[in-house]
């Protein structure tokens, strides 16, 4: 049964008094919070496994290569993927510039194209502007007023010399849950790769590489109850052993003479340098956690919690959500606007009362400035937020109000 | 601490000198990284003096009564004079206190100001 009053006694901050008040933290899509058993899995390694990978044949080097190599295999699991497929990374921006410098620089010629959204963070919408400079050209998939993509224009912007397509599974900010399938479908039947930005889909809800044909998906550690510096790579087994390292140093070699040097196997041959192995640990830690709760359970959680939050905000006279009116189509990010109050203000007021929000453009202007607004305060849930942070939360916002008023 | 004070507030709903002039004599503007608030401030100036003043631009409740209030305090003044004001002295008048990210809000107007004076 999942229990999110009892979930919560798993996470020592939530304790925490903010401002006087308890910790209402409603910033999950920023990053989340850390249960005990990722910490203690931090403490434990540090404490008794620590030493360095691949590389000694004493006893505490080959339990830490094992419990680095194990977490691949629990990370890689959880997503439908094999272990040596599964490439460690800092986070979903590093696994999207992994495939921008070390498939698309190497593979992609002028006249080339790419086709994102405008829905996207800017690590998947930067990142690709950078290959301007080697004459591959950038197209835009729009939005409609309710925040779901413009499913039509693909067939306007694909041409032959699509190479790569991109999206965003599920929005930072307008929380729309992207039809990849579909959009996968498009992009293969166009022979063009097929990568996804996993952030905010992977920590929420059930995600099959296989099922969605994803050629490359990226994920955030931090993003899902994990420690932050840590992330991952999903990539193709045979598209990964086609593409030379995106990073050259130890540990992503098999054989080194002073000229040359043969790749090791995957996926260290992405993994160069000694990485975050404590942090592969703790990764792995909170997948494991998850896979307790079930992710389909996780994603029930939060559908019940926004379309409750949807409703109660309703009531809030002025309040205007954006995304999708329904509250299956979307993930637990909810973005709004109060009247006209500023949302750094509002987050102010809230976080005065001890809830924690964001507020701001997040990361992804160009879509803030689509949806004509100039900011956006953004309310995000996870696994142990409750109806009762909500009416919290709603009791705030009329506070707010009358301050504003 | 509040920082939505009385003071503050009033500022807020009825910024002095907000909106835009006819043939300023200076113009300038920047935005707030954190937040993408733009402010412009316009000037208008007369034997080393500013004469006249109007800022605009979407901004928090902390940023537009900075600016309405640095707009009351510099009308008049010296530029020269205006140079030597200093972050602290604009907050001082706020009469809150403001966490570093805040104080970036309420410190935008000045800095737009003083680089439009750097021009003029
Ligand atoms: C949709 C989306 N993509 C990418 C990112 C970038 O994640 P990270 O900062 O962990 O690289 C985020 C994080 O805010 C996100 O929400």
């Amino acid at each position: 049964m999942f229990d999110a009053k009892k979930i919560r006694e798993d996470f020592p901050i939530l304790k925490r008094k903010v401002n006087g008040k308890t910790l209402v933290y409603f910033d999950n899509a920023a990053t989340t919070q850390k249960p005990v058993q990722v910490i203690n899995a931090i403490r434990d390694y540090y404490e008794n496994h620590n030493a360095n990978i691949h590389r000694g044949v004493h006893q505490l080097s080959q339990e830490a290569s094992q419990m680095y190599e194990d977490a691949h295999h629990v990370v890689g699991k959880l997503i439908g993927a094999k272990w040596d497929e599964t490439i460690f990374t800092r986070n979903t921006t590093e696994g999207l510039n992994l495939v921008m410098y070390a498939w698309a620089m190497r593979k992609l010629k002028k006249g080339d194209e790419i086709i994102s959204t405008v829905m996207e963070h800017h690590s998947n919408m930067v990142t690709w502007q950078f290959l301007k400079e080697m004459g591959i050209k950038l197209k835009f998939v729009g939005i409609n007023d309710d925040g779901t993509l413009k499913m039509e224009d693909y067939d306007k912007l694909v041409t032959r010399s699509t190479k790569l397509i991109t999206v965003v599974h599920a929005s930072n900010v307008v929380g729309t849950i992207n039809d990849v399938r579909k959009i996968g479908k498009i992009a293969h039947d166009n022979k063009a790769l097929f990568v996804v930005d996993g952030a905010q889909s992977v920590p929420h809800m059930p995600v099959n590489v296989k099922k969605m044909d994803a050629d490359f998906l990226a994920f955030s550690a931090h993003k899902m109850l994990g420690p932050t510096g840590m992330g991952a790579l999903y990539g193709k087994r045979s598209l990964l052993q086609s593409m030379d390292p995106f990073m050259y140093g130890g540990d992503m070699i098999k054989q080194v003479t002073l000229e040359k040097s043969t790749w090791n196997d995957l996926p260290w041959k992405f993994e160069a340098g000694t990485p975050n192995i404590c942090g592969g640990v703790a990764f792995a830690e909170a997948v494991k956690y998850l896979e307790r709760l079930k992710m389909k359970n996780v994603r029930k959680h939060e559908e019940e919690i926004t379309k409750y939050a949807m409703e109660r905000m309703s009531e809030v006279d002025g309040l205007k959500i954006f995304g999708p009116g329904d509250y299956r189509n979307r993930g637990g990010v909810l973005s709004f606007n109060l009247g006209e109050i500023h949302p750094h203000d509002l987050a102010t007021i809230l976080d005065e009362f001890g809830v924690a929000v964001r507020s701001g453009q997040h990361c992804a202007a160009p879509l803030i400035h689509l949806l004509k607004a100039h900011a956006t305060t953004r309310a995000s849930f996870y696994v142990y937020n409750t109806k009762e942070e909500v009416d919290y939360f709603i009791d705030v916002l009329n506070k707010a109000r009358k301050v504003f008023g | 601490m509040n920082i939505y004070q009385e003071n503050v507030m009033d500022h807020y709903k009825n910024p002095r000198n907000f909106g835009k002039m006819k043939k300023p004599d200076v113009v300038s503007k920047d935005a707030n990284m954190l937040c993408g608030d733009e402010i412009e401030i316009q000037v208008k100036i007369k034997n080393g003096k500013i004469d006249d003043i109007r800022f605009s631009g979407p901004g928090c409740a902390i940023s537009r009564a900075s600016g309405s209030m640095l707009s009351e305090l510099v009308k008049g003044k010296k530029i020269s004079d205006i140079k030597k004001i200093k972050d602290d002295d604009l907050i001082g008048m706020m009469g809150i206190e403001l966490t570093p990210i805040r104080r970036k809000c309420a410190l935008l107007s000045l800095r737009v100001l003083k680089n439009g004076l750097e021009k003029a």
